[in-house]
């Protein structure tokens, strides 16, 4: 039998053969992947990719991995914005956004959550109001990662209140390098800032840069966290183990050498196993790295958690292959494809209290003192992220009862009442009825 | 390629729930619990000759199928979501591995081929008084005598050790820990069937007082076929184990529809439906476990040590829970003796405790994962 995607392995082989050149600038060569089809090769053959299914396409990434061929910038670009644009937008902006994001012209960001807007996306409040060919903004969005270095945003306005809160909200491509966009950091538990606060004060889009239909911003908003559900649920790396730096503000660095930039990143690599990647499988070896040092692996608690965790891991990467396997015999994804970001912060809670076990007294310590030189204090730290950010682990119980299982929608009698009339952020308070501690 | 049923596997588990909604449906399910042998002889003999379930892994010369580890987790999945009273797993997975890999040609020959045309129920008796599936330490004798062997102990925790034509007895011989076959109704075998939590799969305590054994393989070489036997056992277990866990979400989800509390169906409350989505996390994980040790099994692979106990720890805990939340969901009525709840929380406690608890293979996996990775990298 042959192995996966073998004859597209081939392929990737070939053009990566007569392609690919460490002389070549970082810029020329991602032009080059970007036009090949060969950066996104799940995208459509039409929009920059090869329209291949998931498995192959990772296939042809271990190709490209093989030689460290680096990729287009990660980051909300290639992850959500261009597949939101080539899934709902006009060809205009597909041609104006998508191959931009691949050679690394614009960085993005996603302009959703607002201090009154969390879980009840759809109740946002930043308004957009037309002024002839443009559209004026005011208002406020939170925990905006990369704020504070994207070209454009993925922003959910409200152009019409006066409908039910889902009917009235237009999603836009917002230029972030304005003057009435003002980014302020917002330092999180970690210390480390990875996420803003962003202020629209008169800021303005022109109308043409409307994904969708005006006041149909919804269904492509939720495109966006289908395609956030999936990327954040993925247990193996589906993609270029390199990534190039990119954005308006980062396009000198593109300057180098293709070689050049392997060698400093090659240099610049980490310990692996630590972070990121504590939620592949590999997430046990500086546990058990650490287990030995501190002589606890014969410790049967510590045996036990190290175990489960190795466990949720492999499940984890089994209903990847799982869902992977349906899909590639033409079936339809299985419920094991919606799990994976459930699962994920599940897997980085069991790391964070394996993690602890292990460490025993030293889970005290950060910083050099720590153990794994802080790393784990770091990771330890950062667990509550997943399970908050891209929907909540709560709403995602909510997203799988309703759509897998097909239990019936929570009540919410604000759906149908116009979204003037709600009670939302400072509305409530506007209306004078807020609690006590509530909207500021 | 794995993950990737065949057609043959798609229909193969097709045919089988049909057989099963027709031949054990939950009334049958509790008369056969109830009974002394607990299982039907006519569905028994139907599982062979129509399905060829019973030599579902025995090669084709002996009279089976020559099917593999795959389709048996196929088979296993829907015998545990119809909680099929048979004894199947004792027969067509303990035995059947056990004489497969005992590598003993004529024992093979002899044994078989019975067992796959549904003549022969058969098991494996390795658990001595306190229920470990090891070699180690055996009580039970074997001693020489004339041109075989007599064996002197005591088997507990037998699977249908009460009803089984051939019960293959771990004893210590001279040679070491080694494999015999004594028939059901030998002289000197005392057999008295035990009360079990789970009611839909019996098993026994047998008492050997010099009765006749025929060495299986070579003397001593229990140990390895004990060990062999356990991973194919367990993978087939876990199988089983997720199609019992499938059962109890489905009953969950289709009882939250329903059941109208304050004027609406529970399953709209978060409290219900956030349950449900566990349980479907953790379902359909188990699942791929239970599939990817199959599939390891199939292909030979060298991770199946690590793999079957993976996913033998991690389905029985999938289950256990799943069958307690079920309950849970339910509320009074799903503690009641007349609804099907409490036949899976029952199934599901027992099997999680049976052929290794969930603790001591993930002590096995730990072996693996921790004792022999390499050091500081």
């Amino acid at each position: 039998m042959e192995p996966t995607g073998s004859s597209v392995r081939q392929a990737a082989r070939d053009w990566i053969e007569e392609n690919f050149d460490p002389q070549l600038s970082l810029r020329a060569w991602l032009e080059r992947l970007a036009d090949s089809g060969w950066a996104q090769p799940a995208w459509p053959a039409d929009w920059y990719g090869r329209g291949l299914p998931p498995d192959e396409a990772v296939a042809a990434y271990e190709e490209f991995n093989r030689v460290d061929a680096p990729g287009p910038p990660a980051g909300l670009g290639v992850m959500l914005a261009a597949p939101t644009i080539i899934a709902n937008a006009s060809d205009d902006l597909k041609r104006q956004f998508v191959r931009a994001v691949l050679v690394g012209d614009h960085l993005w960001c996603q302009l959703f959550s607002e201090p009154g807007a969390g879980s009840d996306l759809a109740g946002l409040q930043t308004r957009a109001q037309r002024d002839g060919d443009e559209f004026v903004v005011n208002g406020q969005k939170v925990w905006t990662s990369g704020g504070q270095i994207a070209d454009y945003g993925m922003l959910l306005a409200r152009t019409d209140p006066d409908v039910p809160k889902h009917r009235g909200i237009t999603y836009f491509a917002l230029p972030m390098n304005q003057p009435g966009v003002e980014v302020r950091p917002l330092i999180q538990m970690t210390g480390e800032s990875g996420f803003s606060e962003v202020f629209f004060t008169d800021a303005r889009v022109p109308a043409s840069a409307i994904i969708g239909e005006l006041n149909g911003g919804w269904g492509v908003a939720l495109s966006t966290l289908g395609f956030e559900r999936t990327s954040l649920g993925t247990a193996t790396g589906l993609g270029f183990r390199l990534t190039s730096p990119g954005g308006s503000r980062f396009l000198a660095q593109q300057e180098v050498s293709v070689g050049e930039f392997i060698a400093a990143s090659r240099a610049n690599a980490r310990s692996y196993g630590v972070g990121g990647t504590a939620m592949t499988a590999g997430g046990i070896v500086p546990l058990v790295t650490l287990a030995k040092g501190l002589g606890r692996d014969h410790d049967t608690e510590v045996r036990q958690q190290i175990v489960r965790l190795y466990t949720l891991a492999s499940a984890n990467t089994w209903n990847g292959l799982r869902a992977g396997a349906r899909l590639r015999a033409g079936g339809r994804a299985g419920p094991e494809a919606s799990l994976g970001k459930l699962m994920a912060s599940r897997i980085g809670r069991q790391w964070r209290d394996t993690a602890s076990l292990v460490a025993g007294p030293e889970g005290m310590l950060a910083g050099e003192d720590g153990p794994l030189g802080g790393r784990l204090a770091m990771q330890v730290l950062a667990t509550p992220g997943p399970s908050i950010y891209g929907g909540s682990d709560q709403i995602q119980r909510n997203i799988i009862s309703e759509r897998v299982l097909g239990l019936p929608r929570e009540a919410d009698p604000s759906r149908t009442m116009p979204f003037r009339e709600l009670k939302v952020g400072t509305q409530m308070a506007e209306a004078g009825t807020a609690g006590p501690g509530e909207a500021s | 390629m794995i993950f990737t049923f065949t057609d043959e596997q798609t229909e193969l588990a097709a045919i089988l729930r049909r057989f099963l909604q027709d031949k054990s449906p939950p009334s049958e399910v509790r008369r056969l619990m109830a009974t002394e042998q607990g299982y039907d002889p006519q569905t028994w003999a139907q599982l062979a000759g129509q399905l060829g379930l019973q030599g579902l892994v025995i090669p084709e010369k002996y009279g089976g199928s020559g099917a593999g580890p795959v389709e048996m987790a196929v088979a296993c999945e829907e015998m545990g979501r119809a909680l099929l009273c048979a004894p199947y797993f004792a027969t067509a997975v303990l035995a059947v591995h056990a004489l497969l890999a005992s590598g003993d040609q004529a024992a093979a020959e002899d044994f078989l081929p019975g067992i796959a045309d549904g003549t022969t129920i058969a098991t494996l008796a390795v658990p001595e008084a306190d229920g470990a599936w090891s070699t180690e330490g055996l009580q039970t004798r074997a001693r020489r005598s004339g041109d075989g062997y007599r064996l002197d102990g005591r088997k507990s925790f037998v699977l249908d050790g009460h009803v089984a034509g051939l019960i293959l007895v771990a004893a210590q011989a001279d040679g070491g820990p080694s494999l015999f076959a004594v028939q059901g109704d030998a002289d000197g075998l005392a057999r008295r069937r035990l009360e079990t939590l789970d009611m839909t799969r019996k098993q026994a305590v047998l008492d050997l007082d010099s009765a006749p054994g025929r060495l299986i393989g070579a003397e001593g070489g229990a140990a390895d076929v004990v060990t062999r036997t356990l991973r194919q056992a367990v993978v087939a277990l876990a199988a089983e184990q997720v199609g019992g866990a499938q059962r109890c979400l489905d009953m969950s989800v289709e009882y939250a529809k329903i059941r109208m509390q304050f004027g609406r169906p529970i399953g709209s409350f978060q409290a219900i439906k956030h349950m449900c989505a566990d349980m479907l996390l953790e379902v359909e994980s188990a699942r791929s476990a239970a599939y990817y040790a199959a599939w390891a099994a199939q292909d030979g692979s060298d991770e199946l040590p690590l793999v079957s106990s993976l996913a033998k720890a991690f389905c029985s805990e999938t289950y256990f829970r799943a069958a307690a939340d079920n309950i849970q969901i339910h509320g009074g009525i799903g503690f009641t003796w007349e609804h099907p709840a409490h036949l899976y929380f029952k199934r599901a406690k027992s099997a999680e405790l049976m052929l290794g608890t969930p603790e001591e293979h993930r002590e096995i996996a730990a072996g693996y994962l921790i004792d022999r990775s390499a050091g500081p990298a």
